[in-house]
């Protein structure tokens, strides 16, 4: 069986003022159904680069890219865009969600650029997105009646809702408070234990361990690629934290209908 | 992606800045109102200013008995007076671009009445003559056409007249005047046209019918030359023709011959309203049309910095799979809905007021169906084009800068 997500001698180049900037030099990295890859690294290392590239919002100078049988490195623009709808969801460290638009609107984006789902397939789907993140209840919410985790968790039910073959999130826990973050790790590993594959992109390593196998991005080149010693489960370690700021904020299911 | 699905992007940004889309909106309506309201008022302008120019004659046919050669003396035009009224009856009957048509006959005469006298000219001619050069009485009432068959002894009279024989500002209605002796019955008093282009009085007329002036004044029985207006000014070269064809046939002269006669039209006064209208037209559409393009600007501008704000809200719609072509699109049909819903606006706006301006005025302000029409296409041009650079700036961008914009 092909991985989900091969690359291969991936390298780009950017020019920043009068300095070349070596970003990927030669990146070899497969990811297979199922797995929960942390991406890590100190900044300037590179591995901002390569998730552009991952997530088909950039193309590398050269190497290939094979993402779920498609030879990414070859596809026009418009292609991009449709792998990015179909087969790609996208978490980011600053959620962008659309401001003065319903969570349930924010979710149904990515099907309005779909094309042949109806307005009401659409609503329908959207609302299932949100209730496995458990959110169906605030769907008539705006997000700035959301708190950071809420919206981070829109976020990802707007990165499902396309049914992707792979979720990509970017730094997903760094505007977030620990507790918060905790509650995000947990979605994603309920998430994944649901049989969707994740990959992290991550420069804390406390929130690395939550994933299967880690990887680590150096100047450009992958230094460590190894499965994670003891993977932390993100539910115990919520269990542990003090509920001191939980008082605080409502509490609601964090994840309905997961499977055990 | 759905077109309704655009239409409700498009709404729900505009709706989410009321002030700023109404503003820019404002810019097409006063635009497109300005273009409704210049091209109506333009229009009642030109009508009443051809209505006033046809008063001057330019809507005018005379026709001249042609110069006559007796021996090597050419004789002055209207001299064969060879014209007679069947011939006018003729025109009348067969001359379907003819309005109205008279002959006439002059004569210089010398009036009385009371203890003063004036010399002036006696014009015979039909009651259509007043009709013929839209001329209007102060007072009184034309002679009938029963009085023009019965050859009866009336007159209508110009104001020069009037004011010499009794008295400026006198209503002379209903008394006596003896023209070369005969004693004619005043029936009304004409209104004042004062001097012509040439600087002759024609106030300084007597009006009486044709038949009278003719048998009575004159003692013979030709046409000196008759007066006619055409259906409508267009028709003016038409009319001319028609009343061509019909004297050469009835003068009998040969096929191909130099008629024997003169069909003039007031050409250089019809050429120089053409002239004005024409410049009025110009200047109205430029000054609509520079309206328009500062409402199109203020399109381009809002959307541009419409496009700049939401560069994250761009990005955002690339990475989940908007195609460049779907954000051109979206921002196209932004533009598009601000101008045309600013044109719905104008175009209301725009007739009322060239109602409220007639009504002010008393202008014959007239909006046409294709004002309106043009206004709205042109509005929405101009969303289309203004809108155009903006969008595809925002198309264009690279998803990842956009993310990444503050």
């Amino acid at each position: 069986m092909t991985a989900l997500l091969a690359v291969k001698g991936l390298v780009k180049t950017y020019q920043l003022g009068e300095t070349t900037v070596h970003a990927l030099q030669g990146v070899d990295l497969q990811i297979e159904r199922g797995e929960f890859v942390a991406i890590g690294g100190p900044s300037g290392s590179g591995k901002s680069t390569l998730m552009n590239i991952l997530g088909c919002l950039d193309v590398p100078d050269s190497g290939e890219y094979r993402l779920d049988g498609e030879p990414v490195q070859d596809l026009g623009a418009d292609e991009l865009a449709r792998v990015r709808n179909r087969k790609l969801g996208f978490v980011f460290q600053s959620f962008n969600l659309l401001a003065r638009t319903t969570a349930l609107e924010n979710v149904e984006l990515p099907l309005l650029y779909r094309g042949e789902v109806s307005p009401a397939q659409a609503q329908e789907r959207a609302l299932e997105s949100l209730a496995k993140v458990g959110l169906q209840e605030r769907a008539q919410h705006y997000p700035n009646q959301l708190s950071g985790g809420q919206q981070q968790r829109v976020a990802i039910a707007r990165s499902m809702v396309n049914d992707p073959v792979l979720i990509l999130a970017d730094e997903p826990t760094g505007n977030l408070d620990t507790r918060t973050s905790l509650e995000i790790m947990q979605v994603f590993q309920d998430l994944n234990a649901n049989g969707i594959t994740i990959v992290l992109v991550t420069h804390e390593p406390d929130i690395a361990v939550f994933a299967k196998r880690q990887v680590v991005v150096r100047d450009g080149k992958i230094t460590r690629d190894e499965p994670t010693p003891n993977v932390s489960n993100a539910r115990e370690e919520l269990a542990k934290f003090p509920l001191v700021e939980a008082a605080a904020s409502p509490t609601e299911p964090l994840l309905v209908g997961k499977a055990d | 992606m759905r077109f309704a699905g655009l239409i409700h992007i498009a709404w729900r940004s505009l709706a989410r800045n009321k002030m700023r889309s109404f503003l820019t909106m404002l810019g097409v309506i006063i635009g497109v109102a300005a273009v409704i309201a210049m091209l109506a008022v333009g229009r009642g302008a030109g009508e009443t200013m051809n209505s006033s120019i046809a008063g001057l004659g330019s809507n005018v046919i005379n026709v001249f008995p042609g110069s006559r050669t007796q021996g090597p003396a050419r004789m002055e035009a209207g001299a064969s007076s060879r014209f007679r009224e069947e011939d006018v009856a003729a025109v009348r009957k067969e001359a379907g671009a003819i309005l109205y048509i008279t002959p006439v006959a002059r004569s210089q005469a010398q009036l009385k009445a009371g203890g003063q006298n004036w010399r002036t000219s006696v014009l015979g001619a039909y009651p259509e003559y007043l009709s013929i050069r839209q001329w209007p009485l102060t007072s009184g009432a034309a002679y009938t056409v029963s009085e023009e068959r019965g050859a009866a002894k009336v007159c209508v009279i110009g104001r020069t007249v009037a004011d010499n024989l009794f008295g400026a500002g006198s209503d002379p209605t209903g008394l006596s005047v003896r023209i070369n002796n005969l004693p004619f019955r005043i029936l009304g008093v004409l209104e004042s046209k004062g001097q012509n282009s040439f600087g002759q009085d024609q106030d300084d007329i007597v009006l009486a019918p044709f038949s009278t002036v003719q048998k009575k004044v004159l003692g013979n029985l030709y046409v000196s030359s008759m007066m006619a207006s055409a259906v409508s000014e267009a028709a003016m070269p038409e009319a001319a023709q028609q009343i061509t064809e019909i004297l050469l046939r009835r003068l009998r002269l040969p096929p191909g011959a130099e008629p024997d006669f003169t069909v003039r039209t007031q050409t250089e006064i019809a050429a120089a309203a053409n002239a004005i209208s024409g410049a009025l037209t110009v200047l109205l559409s430029s000054i609509a049309g520079i309206s328009l393009l500062v409402g199109g600007i203020g399109i381009m501008n809002i959307m541009l910095v419409s496009v700049t704000e939401r560069t994250r809200e761009i990005g955002l719609r690339l990475a989940v799979g908007a195609r460049g072509r779907d954000i051109l699109l979206q921002f196209l049909v932004e533009a598009m809905a601000i101008s045309l819903v600013g044109g719905l606006i104008g175009v209301g706006l725009g007739i009322g007021v060239a109602a409220v301006l007639a009504g002010a005025q008393g202008w014959a302000v007239k909006v046409s169906v294709s004002s309106v029409a043009v206004a709205f296409a042109f509005s929405a041009a101009t969303g289309m084009f203004f809108g155009w650079w903006p969008a595809r700036k925002a198309a264009r961008l690279n998803p990842i800068d956009a993310l990444r914009y503050e």
